[in-house]
């Protein structure tokens, strides 16, 4: 090992870690988005989109990331209509093309992870919500909703893990990515261990840091599960 | 009952790994890359075809050894050479300074001139300041790469794994020019259908510092008697024809180079 190509080439690994990490949460965002009303119509079953959705969700998540990848970056760029439309310019960067099959994919997942959670909720908090009078979409605001995120958070912090691992497959078209970066200090100097080495364990502490994200995220919001001390004398209430 | 299964898994293991040292004791290992026409390409079948892999197989033949090529993305081509995947490279790999301190070279078995591809009529020079803010493709880990990272600083790189995706790019609009072997792109490319309204330009590059003398075979560090037999065996078939017989299968013009 030869610490000092890392340390030399510090600025192409300084810039596979802002591609990466740019490209990861927009996708999480927008997958995000995406996903919370196609799970909410999903969960409804809806007559028309339900079908539609389950054959999107079906797609996505039954052909792997990097055929996705491909097909939208090789793929739509044989046409010539495509290189003529409007959408070229994006479609043009690998970055941007990256970013649209990651949010596609990762909206496939989270999609099925909130419907079923929204399906999971208890029946009891909805006939409450109902006792209470409350609308349909107020009680999908203010009860499922809140209630469904909360059993979706455990699923929710692995798909973030697989988005980031999974997100190597942007290397593979050009963008420079934490691999990528990893690739060229390879190819730079004709070595294998370095640049992978050094690729791997920036991904370790991006992981290491997510797990710990959502470990405090899960302890303030499932703090209301956790075992209520009962040996612990009443004090008195603070005036 | 356990223990006896787990004894002849145990049993077959050893005795897998045995052939398997068997083998590569009389067979002579051959890196090629399959992703870089006319030189090494695969045909739909999976059979490898190219100039480098006659070739290879012309200079086992004079060597009177029995050869398996090992297909290796190249990228990590001297890397696999190092961890002893194979014991030669036969991949149109360039000799030039910088590899010949982690690897040794036979003498060239070719050399072409390195040149520029792009829209026909769309640049008429090949200056870094012709070139300045264009988006250039090239194989990764090449002479070219290099040649660009080091001249073509106000340029944007784009680098691929493979010379085939850099053509893909190229064709679907992504990228301004390529920079690559000017004989790999004239019949891997230009020459083919996808080359279609496509054209060189600009100068021929040859400059050693950069392109070396020509493509060669590497093997490990040290590794003398396998270089030299190598050299050998490139000079007889250079002698009685073999060569050329290979050559003209491929190429209109000689690509040994003066």
């Amino acid at each position: 090992m030869d610490f000092s190509l890392i340390s030399e080439n510090y600025d192409f690994l300084l810039l596979g870690i802002v591609n990466t990490l740019s490209l990861v949460s927009l996708a999480l965002l927008f997958g995000g988005l995406i996903s919370v009303p196609l799970a909410i119509l999903s969960a409804d079953r809806h007559r028309v989109f339900g079908p539609i959705i389950w054959g999107y969700t079906y797609i996505f998540r039954g052909t792997p990331l990097l055929i996705q990848v491909y097909l939208i970056y090789y793929g739509l760029g044989q046409f010539e209509f495509i290189q003529n439309s409007v959408a070229w310019p994006i479609l043009r960067s690998a970055w941007w093309c990256a970013l649209i099959a990651f949010s596609l994919n990762t909206a496939a997942y989270t999609t099925e992870i909130f419907r079923g959670a929204i399906e999971a909720t208890p029946l009891g908090e909805v006939e409450a919500a109902k006792a209470c009078g409350m609308s349909r979409l107020t009680m999908m605001r203010r009860v499922i909703l809140p209630s469904a995120f909360r059993r979706a958070l455990p699923a929710y912090s692995n798909e973030v893990i697989f988005m980031l691992h999974g997100s190597v497959v942007a290397s593979t078209i050009s963008v420079i990515d934490i691999l990528g970066a990893g690739r060229v200090i390879n190819g730079k100097f004709y070595v294998f261990r370095e640049g992978l080495y050094s690729a791997a364990v920036i991904y370790l502490a991006l992981v290491v840091l997510i797990t710990q994200g959502f470990q405090l995220w899960e302890n303030h919001w499932h703090a209301h599960l956790r075992p209520r001390p009962t040996s612990t004398p009443l004090k008195a209430p603070k005036h | 009952m356990r223990f006896a299964k787990f004894g002849s898994l145990v049993l077959a293991g050893a005795f897998l790994l045995g052939l398997g040292a068997a083998a590569q004791a009389e067979d002579l290992r051959i890196g090629v890359e399959g992703a870089y026409p006319p030189f090494s390409e695969k045909t739909a079948s999976g059979e490898l075809i190219g100039f480098d892999i006659d070739i290879a197989n012309a200079l086992c033949a004079e060597m009177k050894v029995s050869c398996t090529m090992v297909e290796q993305d190249w990228d990590g081509m001297i890397p696999a050479l190092q961890a002893k995947k194979f014991d030669a490279i036969v991949a149109s790999m360039s000799i030039t300074p910088d590899r010949m301190k982690v690897v040794d070279f036979s003498k060239k078995y070719y050399n072409t001139p390195a040149k520029f591809v792009a829209k026909e009529g769309m640049f008429t020079s090949d200056t870094p300041e012709a070139l300045a803010g264009k988006r250039i493709g090239v194989q990764r880990a090449t002479i070219h790469d290099d040649f660009l990272t080091t001249k073509y600083t106000n340029s944007e790189i784009v680098r691929y794994a493979t010379q085939d995706e850099v053509y893909l790019d190229l064709t679907a609009g992504r990228l301004d020019a390529i920079l690559a072997d000017s004989l790999a792109m004239d019949e891997g490319f230009l020459s083919r259908d996808a080359g279609k309204g496509y054209a060189f330009f600009g100068v021929d590059h040859n400059d050693p510092e950069f392109f070396g003398e020509g493509a060669g075979i590497a093997v490990r560090k040290g590794e003398d008697d396998l270089r030299e037999s190598f050299n050998k065996a490139i000079a007889a078939i250079r002698a009685d024809g073999t060569y050329d017989k290979i050559m003209k299968k491929y190429f209109e013009i000689d690509i040994y180079g003066g």
